[in-house]
């Protein structure tokens, strides 16, 4: 069987900076696996300038920042296998990974590393409505991809529905491809997302509508695909309004209502783990990213979706720990280099945007087994 | 009506958050206008400014306050605001026009000399607008800066132009 100091998986944000944090303390034979062709995660999505602090590079668009991660990480010699997703997770940390090979086959290996961060991301929640097969209606990540990473316009006139960050930025990044976003609507009675994104869009003259959702898709358009969305009002029980609909031309519905961890590698080992109202399921850790299985790490949105910032934090806090657990820096070097990090991440936690997180976050954490 | 819900700011909001500039500043020149009203994390508008004009200190989600005396009013903000949320208004440009400098990240980018409609922070066009000048050096990394020349009665409320 394979062995490794270190296996990550995932090479999103979280996964790269715990590999690059533990190889920057001395961790050697470091494998990232990742499903996808390209490692990098969302960053290669995200075309906007990331928000934070001088630490967390703010102002340097995502794709950029990863760039710069898969740089580091290749100076630093980290491996990374693609195409190649963990597929099996048994009894003592083996993981059952089917490899990628350069012919496009896929070889099954088994490999039992001493230690393991699982960084697998989330995926998006999707909305059901009266025609939400119809084709056209996508996922607001999918038309992201299509648009920033294969340059393909997923459609011509299209509704956004969700106003958090990720709906906001994806109508504004749809606009930037040339699309025309005909409007976006939101269930709740105010905007999820920052407001200076929400200005972004409404400086382009994209109507908001609060308290609304989809009423109907019909799929009256070539082959079938989107030709018409109605919306309609609702009521502070968020019950339709009859009477108030609202119909308009389209021919894309694009969905941004939320992300849910990817938690599956997670739950086939022996890992506590506990629901909260921010994020769902999410596996218990402490505060240095370790699960109640010795030897396993999370970070990112696998423990609670959150942003790529956070995620880099995570994964750094990940990192350090790993390193910490092989010996190769003491328990108060770890704890000096935690501390930093903590400071940090607790600085993009603060505000109204960040205090339900940091209070889940807690929650989440406090769960973890005293000694 | 809040940003919150319906997506743009109200001047009693930028008032609020201790952004709005005062006459007798815009009657010096040209001022960055932050319009960031809330909390979040983030801060590199406060190193852009070597002038010591924008204050965010700590925590990190405190609202970015302009000095406003301090303001040279060089613009150098404008393209390194993540939320694109920072403009450069000069109500001095001539005796019936004031300029309002917007990153514009859409293609086609603006020329000088062309026309363009003006629009305010909802979109709606309030003006005519001509371009005269368009900024996109390597340190903006992407992020052109457009000045456009409008009738001044309209320098509060025209905050881009529209999309061609």
């Amino acid at each position: 069987m394979l062995t490794r100091e270190l296996l990550v998986i995932g090479a999103g944000p979280a996964g790269l900076a715990a590999a690059i944090e533990a190889a920057k303390n001395g961790v050697k034979d470091i494998l990232v696996c990742d499903l996808n062709m390209k490692a990098g995660g969302q960053l290669f999505k995200q075309i906007h300038k990331f928000f934070g602090s001088k630490e967390h590079n703010a102002g340097v668009r995502g794709i950029d920042q990863g760039v710069q991660m898969l740089k580091e990480a290749e100076e630093l010699g980290i491996e990374i296998w693609l195409n190649s997703a963990v597929v099996g997770f048994f009894g003592d940390k083996i993981a059952c990974i089917e490899q990628g090979q350069p012919d496009g086959t896929k070889k099954i290996v088994y490999m039992q590393p001493k230690t393991i961060v699982i960084a697998t991301g989330a995926q998006e929640n999707v909305v059901r409505f009266k025609g939400w097969t119809t084709p056209g209606v996508m996922g607001a990540g999918a038309a992201q991809t299509m648009i920033n990473v294969n340059r393909v316009q997923p459609g011509k006139n299209i509704v956004m529905l969700g106003t958090g960050n990720v709906g906001l930025i994806v109508s504004y990044q749809l606009m930037q491809a040339g699309c025309n976003v005909v409007c976006i609507v939101e269930a709740a009675p105010g905007i999820g997302g920052y407001g200076v994104h929400a200005s972004k869009v409404s400086r382009a003259g994209v109507p908001i509508y609060c308290s609304h959702t989809i009423k109907e898709v019909k799929g009256d358009g070539p082959d079938g695909r989107v030709s018409e969305v109605t919306i309609i009002g609702l009521d502070e029980k968020w019950q339709p309004i009859e009477g108030t609909e609202k119909t308009f031309e389209a021919d894309t519905v694009t969905l941004a209502a939320g992300l849910k961890p990817v938690s599956d590698l997670v739950k086939l080992q022996d890992i506590e783990i506990v629901f909260n109202n921010a994020f769902g399921w999410v596996p218990v850790h402490n505060d240095k990213m370790q699960t109640t299985a010795k030897g396993i790490y999370v970070a990112g949105d696998t423990t609670g979706s959150e942003e790529a910032n956070t995620a880099m934090e995570e994964g750094k806090l990940a990192g350090v720990s790993v390193a910490e657990e092989l010996g190769y820096i003491t328990m108060d070097e770890a704890k000096d280099q935690r501390d930093q990090i903590w400071d940090r991440l607790r600085g993009l936690r603060t505000g109204p945007f960040g205090e339900k997180r940091a209070i889940a976050k807690v929650v989440q954490m406090g769960k973890f087994p005293v000694d | 009506m809040s940003i919150k819900e319906v997506g743009y700011i109200s001047h009693q909001e930028l008032i609020d958050a201790e952004q709005d500039i005062s006459a007798e500043r815009y009657a010096k020149g040209p001022v960055a206008v932050i319009e960031c009203v809330q909390e979040i994390p983030c801060n590199p508008c406060e190193d852009a400014c070597k002038f010591g004009a924008i204050y965010v200190g700590s925590p990190i989600t405190n609202l970015p306050k302009i000095q406003e005396d301090n303001c040279t009013g060089c613009g150098a903000c404008l393209a390194r605001c993540p939320g694109l949320a920072i403009f450069l208004v000069d109500k001095t440009y001539s005796e019936t026009e004031a300029t309002v400098a917007f990153p514009y990240e859409y293609v086609p980018t603006p020329e000088v000399g062309e026309e363009w409609e003006a629009v305010d922070r909802q979109g709606a066009v309030k003006c005519k607008g001509k371009i005269v000048k368009v900024m996109n050096p390597k340190a903006f990394d992407r992020t052109p800066i457009v000045t456009v020349a409008i009738p001044k009665e309209f320098a509060d409320e025209v905050r881009s132009v529209k999309r061609k």
